[in-house]
């Protein structure tokens, strides 16, 4: 198992989200983060205060996978949330120690297996 | 008349607050300030040439150049109020309709295109419009009854913005995702500030502290009660469930409807004005959200169906007896053929003309925002300003640099 954790811009999400859904990928959680990735800061004004935004809205992604999902779901979150320009994220796969589902008590592989 | 021309005044701001409830967050600057930069740029147009074309003396079709520049607009008496109050309440109405027209294009128009169109759209559309009708046009001659602009404002406005829906496409998420209002508390703020501020609309279209002005207020209390009893109703029949957004739209399509008849019709038909009203429009949301038509915030279905309806059923109901010419209920069906006509002549003119003041102004700049642009939201590449901002991560610069430049570049715009 591996847990793969997507930061994505949130105008890209639904789109990941689409994406995810067509490769079978069920289970998910999301979170709205800010982060700097290297890109660009915006310019907003108000008034006479002028500020660089340093830190840029993101959704963070949590999916719990199985092996066998892991590059499809790589994949998938590479496509959808890709514009070709800096600040399109970054996606960390990392080991998973144990899973277990609070419902069932189902354990690992079971645990991260949607239900049919 | 200085209070009447005050609460129409409100009615713009209103407007913004019921526009920008209902986009989403990342737009709702831009969406509000659709609406606030009429105030600014048609009421400059207005008192520059639009008063001249809707009210100077010329021919039935549009009015001369006599009042350019407010020239020969002074403290003399027109009808029974001061000529220049009469101009700048007429302003407010041309502020606000030209204002409507945004619902249709919101979250992908340009800003500065948007302001071209508008204020040419109050010169060249809405002032001829109301020069047929208030100003002594064919309209007026023919005897088409329009006591606050039913056919003026509302289906002028309404068919202008589905053509503007038309030409500039539908939003790039739309009939894809889920485009949800942000702030449905802002929709019932601005409906029922728009309803307060509908008083001095309606009421004050009597031009004078009277009877008539007793008449329209009082309708424009009933109708939109009516109405919103009827579209809770179809709500309730519908989804089980009586919506806050759909209330505020049932609101406003109240105020639509009874516009055109308000001084003209008895309080009870009012009541009947109102309840009826809300079903052309309902249906009409109901049938666009199925449709590729984005007309985003159903300008066409609340303002162009239901000032359409409005003006016929003020033809069916009007009464001499409380201030109209006698409709149909009163055994003349010729006013309805009036109405009907001068709905048809409005929706025509109000086409054609959208239709080429878009193409031009496409002709000299990018109406379309870009999809990136459209992707992170209008406000801050419109306007370098966020609506809801907790001020983490934003560096104090010193320097003074045109920030707008920035942006641009980082959007990389079309």
């Amino acid at each position: 198992m591996k847990l793969i954790v997507a930061i994505v811009r949130p105008e890209k999400l639904n789109d990941v989200l689409e994406a995810l859904y067509k490769e079978e990928v069920r289970g998910l959680t999301i979170t709205l983060a800010r982060g700097h990735g290297g890109e660009l800061e915006s310019v907003e004004t108000y008034r006479g205060t002028t500020v660089k935004m340093a830190l840029v809205d993101k959704v963070r992604l949590d999916i719990g996978v199985s092996e066998p999902f892991v590059e499809r779901t790589v994949q998938a979150i590479m496509r959808s949330g890709r514009t070709g320009e800096v600040g399109d994220g970054k996606i960390f796969v990392l080991p998973v120690q144990k899973v277990y589902r609070i419902r069932t008590g189902e354990e690992d592989v079971e645990a991260v297996t949607p239900l049919v | 008349m200085l209070v009447a021309t005050a609460l129409v005044l409100l009615m713009t701001p209103a407007l913004a607050f019921f526009y920008g409830g209902l986009v989403r967050s990342k737009n709702v600057l831009n969406t509000m300030m659709m609406s606030l930069a009429s105030l600014g740029a048609v009421g400059i147009a207005w008192v520059v040439a639009g008063y001249s074309l809707a009210f100077a003396p010329g021919n039935g079709w549009i009015g001369g150049g006599a009042h350019l520049f407010l020239n020969g607009v002074g403290l003399e008496p027109r009808g029974s109020i001061p000529h220049l109050l009469f101009m700048a309440y007429q302003g407010t109405f041309a502020i606000i309709t030209a204002a409507l027209i945004s619902g249709a294009i919101v979250e992908r128009m340009r800003f500065g295109p948007y302001l071209a169109f508008i204020t040419l759209w109050a010169l060249t559309v809405y002032a001829p419009v109301a020069h047929w009708v208030w100003g002594g046009g064919w309209l007026a001659r023919l005897g088409a009854l329009d006591f606050a602009g039913g056919t003026v404002v509302h289906v002028n406005a309404g068919v202008g913005a589905l053509v503007a829906a038309v030409l500039l496409g539908p939003r790039k998420d739309y009939g894809r995702q889920a485009l949800l209002p942000h702030s449905v508390p802002f929709v019932l703020l601005g409906s029922s500030l728009l309803w307060f501020g509908w008083f001095g609309f309606n009421g004050g279209s009597a031009l004078g502290a009277n009877a008539s002005a007793a008449l329209a207020f009082v309708n424009t209390l009933l109708a939109p009660m009516a109405t919103l009893v009827v579209w809770m109703l179809l709500d309730l029949a519908r989804t089980g469930k009586a919506t806050a957004v759909g209330a505020a739209t049932g609101i406003v399509v109240g105020l639509v409807a009874i516009t055109p008849a308000a001084g003209f019709v008895p309080p009870m038909s009012a009541v009947a004005i109102g309840a009826l009203a809300a079903l052309p429009s309902y249906y009409a949301i109901q049938w666009r959200s199925r449709t590729r038509l984005d007309d985003s915030l159903d300008v066409l279905a609340a303002h162009g169906v239901g000032g359409a309806f409005g003006a016929l059923l003020t033809g069916v109901f009007a009464a001499r007896a409380w201030g109209g010419t006698d409709g149909l209920l009163s055994g003349h069906p010729a006013q309805l053929a009036r109405q009907a006509a001068a709905v048809l002549a409005t929706a025509s003119y109000s086409a054609a003309g959208t239709y080429a003041l878009l193409k031009l102004v496409g002709l000299m700049a990018t109406m379309r925002a870009g999809r990136k642009e459209e992707g992170v939201g209008m406000d801050v590449p419109q306007h370098g300003e966020e609506a809801y901002t907790s001020g983490e991560g934003a560096i104090l610069v010193m320097t003074d640099r045109a920030p707008a430049m920035d942006v641009q570049t980082r959007e990389g715009r079309p």
